[in-house]
C-alpha cells in the first residue's frame, strides 16, 4: 500500500467513530436544548433554570466538586511522594491505592452505603463504644451536613486512585539527578517538594485536575445511591428529566450547561498551570 | 560532628520513619476498610444484614448473593454487562490500535489535529452524549440493544485505547519492524510475526481496562437501555425500592471483576499514564 | 550479478538536506567502504538502497533492476542495522533464521545455514539465548549472522563490528572478507574506523556532509585524496598542509624555501605532505620542535614551522630535544597540492 495514504486509512476508524459519536452528538444535544415548537429558542433554558431545584442542585455541584477536588488533590500528592520513597512493598501499597480506579461511582456509594445508613457499620460501632444506645440515622432531612460529609467521603475514596495514578507515572518522568542535584546543594526534602516536584509535575497536575473536575461535575451514582432524592445534583438533575419527565429538551439544556462548565473549569486550569514552551522535562 | 547533637538526630529519624510507615497503613486501611464492610454485608445472611448493632466479621452466609441471584432480571442484567463489556472491549481495540500505530509511527498531515481530537474527548463529559444518542438510536433501531450501548461505551474507551497502544507501539524502535522488512516480510508481516507478540500483553492491559469503564459506566448505560438493563443501570433503577441486601450483593458483584481486572493490568497503568500526560 | 547503481540521489529531511546529488556504482562482488564523520549520511544512503527510506530525487539500481518502487524484502538485499535490532521475542537461533523461514525454507536447511553462521561469528554456543540475555558485541554478532544467514546478493552493513572489542574485531573483519568473497556478495560496508575501511575495501567512498568526496581503492584514497577532506580525514596522524605563495612559472615560497609545484595556479595554495614522507636533510623547512613523542617503532615529531604546526615520524634512532631545530625536506613525490578555495587537489 502506499505509505502516504497508510497513516490516513489506519486512523479512518476512529475519526469517522469519534464524528458520528463524539462530535455528532453534540451538535444534535445542542439542537435538542435550543430547539422548540417555534425554531431557535432559549425555552429549554429558561424552564430548567427557573426550576426550584435547578439553583440548589448547581450549587451542590460546585461545593461538592470545591471541597472533593482540593482534598483529593493533597491525598494523591501526599501518597504519589509517599510511593516516590518506598522501597520494600511497593507494588503491594501501589495496588491497594489504586483499587478503586476500578470502583464504579454506583458501587463506591454502596460502599458508603453499608457505613452510613441507619443499621450500618458506622452506627455499630459508636453504639459498641457506647456513644450512642440507639442507631442515628445519618442519611435524612435533619441531617443534611451529614448526607454532604457521607458523598464527600465515598467521592474522595473513589476517584482519589486515578489522580494518584496520573502523579505517580508524572513523578517517575523526573528524572532522579534533579533531586541528587537539589540535595548536594542543601534543599531540604520540603523545599525539594516545593522546588522540584511540583513545577516538574505540572503537565501531569493539569491532566490530573482536568479529568478529576470533570469527573466531579459528572457526580451522579454515589449521590444516588448514598443520598437517594436528598441531594440534588446537575446530572441527577438531567437524568430525571429525560425519565422521568421525559423532557429531553430539558435533558439536553442542562446537559449543554454542565459541558460549559467543564469547558469553563478546563481552560482555567490549563492557564493557571500552563507549562511555559521549552521548560519541560 | 559530636554525639550529643547525633542522637536528637536519630531519635527525629526514627519518629519520622515511625510516622511514615503508620501513614501508609493508615492509607491503606483508608481504601480497605470499607470494602471489608461490603464484604460483610454481602456474606451475611438478609436478615443479618438488615438487623442492629453489626458484627465486624463475615458469617459467610450465602444467603444474600442467592437472593441476589434470583431476583427478577438481575442475572439477564449480569449477561448484559458481560456481553456489553466484551464488545466494548473488542471494538476499542480493533478501532484504536490501528491509530496508535499511526501515531507512533508516521508523520503525516493533520496529525496534531488528529491529536487533539482525541485529547479533546478527555475534556467532555462523555456520558450526556447518550441523551441525543437516545434520540437516534430509536431511528435507527438500534434503541435498548446491548450493541447500542456499546457503541457508546467504546466511545468513552477509544480515547484511552489509542492513547495506550500509541505509548506501546513507541516502545518497540522501528527497526525491529525494518529489520524484519529487509528479510523478507511484507509491513504487515513484519507487524504479525515481530510488533504483535512484544505488544500482547500491553494490548491486553489496554482491552482489560475498556472492558472496567464499559462494566462501570452507569449514566448511558440507564439512559440508552430499558429491557436490557446491564447490572450498574438495573442497580441504579432499583434503588428506592430494593432491599438493602440486594444493594450490597449487587455493589459486590460490581466490585469482585473490578478488583481482579485493575490487579491484571497493575503493572502497566502507570506506563499507560506516563505517556497519557503528553 | 548485483551490481549497484546510485544515480543523482539526494535526501532532504523538512529543511535539512541529508545528501546532496550522489552519484556511485558498485560492481558486482565489490566490497565498497563508505567512510565518514559522524552525521555526513552514511546511514541515510544505506538505507535508501535498502529501501527503509525514499529518495527526494534519484534513482537506485540493483542488479540492473530499477528498486525505487520496491519494497526492501523485493531488492535482494540483507541489511545488518546499526543498533542491531535482534528481535526480543525469539532465541538467537529464530533470530538468525527469521528470514529463511520467511522465505518458507525447508527445517534442515536453516538449521544447517544458522549452525554454520552462528560458529562464523563464533556465537554458536549462544543459539538458545533471548537478545535481553546478549552482550552488546554479541548482539551484534547475531545481527551479522542473520544478514549472512540469508545469502543474499547484495549484503548492507552499518557498523556491524563497532562493538567488539579490538582482537575480536580483528578476527571477525577477516571471516567477514573471506565469506563475503566467497559467496560473490556485493558489499556496502559503513565505518568511521579507517583502518578497518583501508583493510576491508576494495574501494572506499568517502563521504562530507552528505556528499561523496572520493571514491577509490584505499591506497589511492591515501596517496592521493581528491580532496582537503579526505587528506584530513584519512592517515593518523593526519596530513601536513603549509601555506603556499606563488613564485611564478612552477615555483612556489613555502615558509621562505622555494618549492617546485603546479604550473597552473597562480593563487596560494596549500602543500601537504603525510608526516611519513619529511626526512631529515640539509636543505629544507627549518622547524623548531615543540614536542617529541616516542612510540616505540619511531618517533612522533611535532614542530613550529614559520608559524604553522606541523607533525613528523623520524626513526626512533634519533636525538631530539623540545626547542631543536630541524631541517625537514618532504619527499618530492609524495607532495600534493591543494587549492583553499575549492578545497580541490589541484595536479
Ligand atoms: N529521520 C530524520 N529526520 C531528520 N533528520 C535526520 C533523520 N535521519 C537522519 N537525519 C539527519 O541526517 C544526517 C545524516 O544522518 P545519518 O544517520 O545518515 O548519519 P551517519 O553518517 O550514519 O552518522 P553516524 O556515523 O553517527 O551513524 C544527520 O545530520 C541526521 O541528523
Ligand atoms: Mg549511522
Amino acid at each position: 500500500m502506499n505509505a502516504r495514504l497508510l497513516p490516513y486509512v489506519l486512523i479512518l476508524p476512529v475519526t469517522v467513530f469519534l464524528c458520528i459519536f463524539f462530535l455528532y452528538p453534540f451538535v444534535l444535544v445542542a439542537q435538542q436544548a435550543f430547539g422548540s415548537d417555534t425554531g431557535w429558542s432559549l425555552d429549554n433554558f429558561r424552564d430548567v433554570v427557573s426550576h426550584w431545584k435547578f439553583s440548589i442542585s448547581l450549587w451542590n455541584t460546585l461545593l461538592l466538586a470545591a471541597v472533593v477536588v482540593p482534598v483529593q488533590l493533597a491525598l494523591s500528592l501526599l501518597m504519589a511522594t509517599m510511593v516516590s520513597k518506598m522501597k520494600r512493598g511497593r507494588d503491594l501499597v501501589l495496588y491497594v491505592w489504586t483499587i478503586p480506579l476500578g470502583i464504579s461511582d454506583l458501587a463506591a456509594g454502596i460502599i458508603w452505603l453499608a457505613i452510613f445508613e441507619q443499621s450500618g457499620f458506622l452506627n455499630s460501632m459508636m453504639h459498641g463504644l457506647g456513644f450512642i444506645d440507639a442507631p442515628m440515622n445519618f442519611i435524612s432531612y435533619q441531617n443534611m451536613t451529614m448526607v454532604f460529609i457521607a458523598i464527600a467521603l465515598a467521592e474522595i475514596w473513589r476517584a482519589t486512585a486515578i489522580m494518584l495514578v496520573i502523579l505517580v507515572a508524572g513523578i517517575g518522568l523526573i528524572p532522579k539527578e534533579y533531586y541528587e542535584a537539589a540535595e548536594v546543594f542543601g534543599a531540604s526534602p520540603w523545599k525539594r517538594f516545593l522546588k522540584i516536584t511540583l513545577p516538574l509535575l505540572r503537565p501531569s497536575l493539569q491532566t490530573a485536575l482536568v479529568l478529576r473536575v470533570i469527573l466531579a461535575f459528572e457526580v451522579f451514582a454515589v449521590v444516588a445511591a448514598l443520598g437517594g432524592t436528598l441531594f440534588p445534583v446537575l446530572m441527577g438533575e438531567t437524568y430525571s428529566y429525560q425519565f422521568d419527565l421525559s423532557n429531553s429538551g430539558a435533558a439536553a439544556a442542562i446537559a449543554l450547561i454542565i459541558l460549559a462548565i467543564s469547558i469553563a473549569s478546563t481552560l482555567v486550569i490549563l492557564r493557571a498551570l500552563r507549562v511555559p514552551k521549552g521548560a519541560t522535562i | 560532628m559530636t554525639a550529643a547533637t547525633d542522637a536528637p538526630q536519630i531519635d527525629a529519624r526514627r519518629s519520622g520513619r515511625w510516622l511514615y510507615i503508620a501513614s501508609v497503613v493508615l492509607l491503606c486501611a483508608w481504601v480497605l476498610v470499607p470494602l471489608y464492610f461490603l464484604f460483610i454485608n454481602t456474606l451475611s445472611s438478609p436478615e443479618t444484614v438488615n438487623s442492629f448493632p453489626k458484627g465486624f466479621v463475615p458469617e459467610f452466609d450465602f444467603g444474600s448473593l442467592r437472593f441476589f441471584a434470583g431476583f427478577q432480571g438481575m442475572i439477564d442484567a449480569l449477561y448484559n454487562s458481560v456481553l456489553v463489556a466484551v464488545l466494548t472491549m473488542i471494538m476499542s481495540i480493533l478501532i484504536g490500535a490501528p491509530a496508535g500505530y499511526a501515531l507512533s509511527r508516521f508523520d503525516f498531515r493533520g496529525k496534531e489535529l488528529f491529536r487533539m481530537l482525541i485529547l479533546l474527548t478527555r475534556a467532555f463529559p462523555l456520558p450526556l452524549l447518550a441523551l441525543p444518542l437516545a434520540v437516534l438510536f430509536i431511528r435507527v433501531g438500534l434503541d435498548d440493544t446491548v450493541f447500542g450501548l456499546a457503541l457508546v461505551h467504546t466511545t468513552l474507551a477509544i480515547p484511552f485505547a489509542v492513547l495506550i497502544t500509541f505509548s506501546l507501539f513507541s516502545g518497540i524502535p522501528i527497526e525491529l519492524e525494518e529489520a524484519a522488512w529487509t528479510l523478507g516480510c511484507t509491513r504487515l508481516g513484519a507487524f504479525t510475526k515481530v510488533v504483535l507478540p512484544l505488544i500482547l500483553p500491553g494490548i491486553t492491559a489496554s482491552a482489560i481496562f475498556a472492558f472496567v469503564i464499559s462494566w462501570n459506566e452507569v449514566f448511558a448505560a440507564a439512559v440508552l437501555t430499558i429491557e436490557n438493563r446491564t447490572l450498574p443501570a438495573f442497580l441504579l433503577q432499583s434503588l428506592a425500592e430494593s432491599p438493602l441486601h440486594l444493594k450490597f450483593a449487587g455493589g459486590f458483584i460490581l466490585v469482585v471483576p473490578a478488583l481482579i481486572f485493575i490487579f491484571a493490568v497493575r503493572k502497566y497503568l502507570f506506563a499507560m499514564w506516563g505517556i497519557a500526560n503528553r | 550479478m548485483a551490481e549497484i547503481q546510485i544515480k543523482n540521489v539526494a535526501k532532504t529531511f523538512g529543511a535539512y538536506q541529508a545528501l546532496h546529488d550522489i552519484n556511485l556504482t558498485i560492481a558486482d562482488q565489490e566490497f565498497m567502504v563508505l567512510l565518514g564523520a559522524s552525521g555526513c549520511g552514511k546511514t541515510t544512503l544505506l538505507r535508501i538502497i535498502a529501501g527503509l527510506e525514499t529518495a527526494t530525487t534519484g534513482e537506485v539500481w540493483i542488479g540492473g533492476r530499477r528498486v525505487d518502487h520496491l519494497a526492501p524484502k523485493d531488492r535482494g538485499i540483507a541489511m545488518v542495522f546499526q543498533n542491531y535490532a535482534v528481535f526480543p521475542h525469539l532465541t538467537v537461533f529464530e533470530n538468525i533464521g527469521f528470514g529463511l523461514r520467511m522465505a518458507k525454507m525447508p527445517n534442515a536447511e536453516v538449521t544447517r545455514r544458522v549452525e554454520r553462521v552462528a560458529s562464523l561469528m563464533h556465537i554458536e554456543q549462544l543459539l538458545k539465548r533471548y537478545s535481553g540475555e546478549l552482550s552488546g558485541g554479541q548482539r551484534q554478532r547475531v545481527a551479522v549472522a542473520r544478514a549472512l544467514a540469508m545469502e543474499p546478493d547484495v549484503i548492507l552493513m552499518d557498523e556491524p563490528l563497532s562493538n567488539l572489542d579490538a582482537l575480536l574485531r580483528l578476527e571477525m573483519r577477516a571471516e567477514l572478507k573471506g565469506v563475503l568473497a566467497e559467496s560473490k556478495t556485493t558489499a556496502i560496508y559503513v565505518t568511521h574506523d579507517q583502518v578497518e575501511a583501508m583493510s576491508l575495501a576494495d574501494r572506499i567512498s568517502v563521504m562530507h556532509q552528505g556528499k561523496i568526496v572520493q571514491a577509490a581503492s584505499p591506497i589511492e584514497v591515501y596517496r592521493n585524496p581528491a580532496a582537503h577532506f579526505v587528506a584530513s580525514f584519512i592517515g593518523n596522524p593526519p596530513m601536513n598542509f603549509l601555506r603556499a605563495e606563488p613564485a611564478g612559472s612552477g615555483k612556489w615560497k613555502v615558509a621562505g624555501e622555494t618549492v617546485d609545484g603546479p604550473v597552473s595556479a597562480a593563487t596560494p595554495l596549500q602543500l601537504a605532505i603525510r608526516p611519513e614522507d619529511m626526512r631529515l636533510a640539509d636543505d629544507g623547512l627549518k622547524a623548531r620542535v615543540k614536542l617529541v613523542e616516542p612510540l616505540g617503532a619511531h618517533l612522533l615529531v611535532t614542530c613550529d614551522v614559520d608559524g604553522t604546526m606541523i607533525r613528523a615520524v623520524l626513526d626512533s634512532d634519533l636525538t631530539v630535544k623540545v626547542g631543536d631545530v630541524l631541517t625537514l625536506a618532504p619527499q618530492p613525490d609524495r607532495v600534493r597540492w591543494f587549492d583553499p578555495q575549492s578545497t580541490l587537489a589541484v595536479a
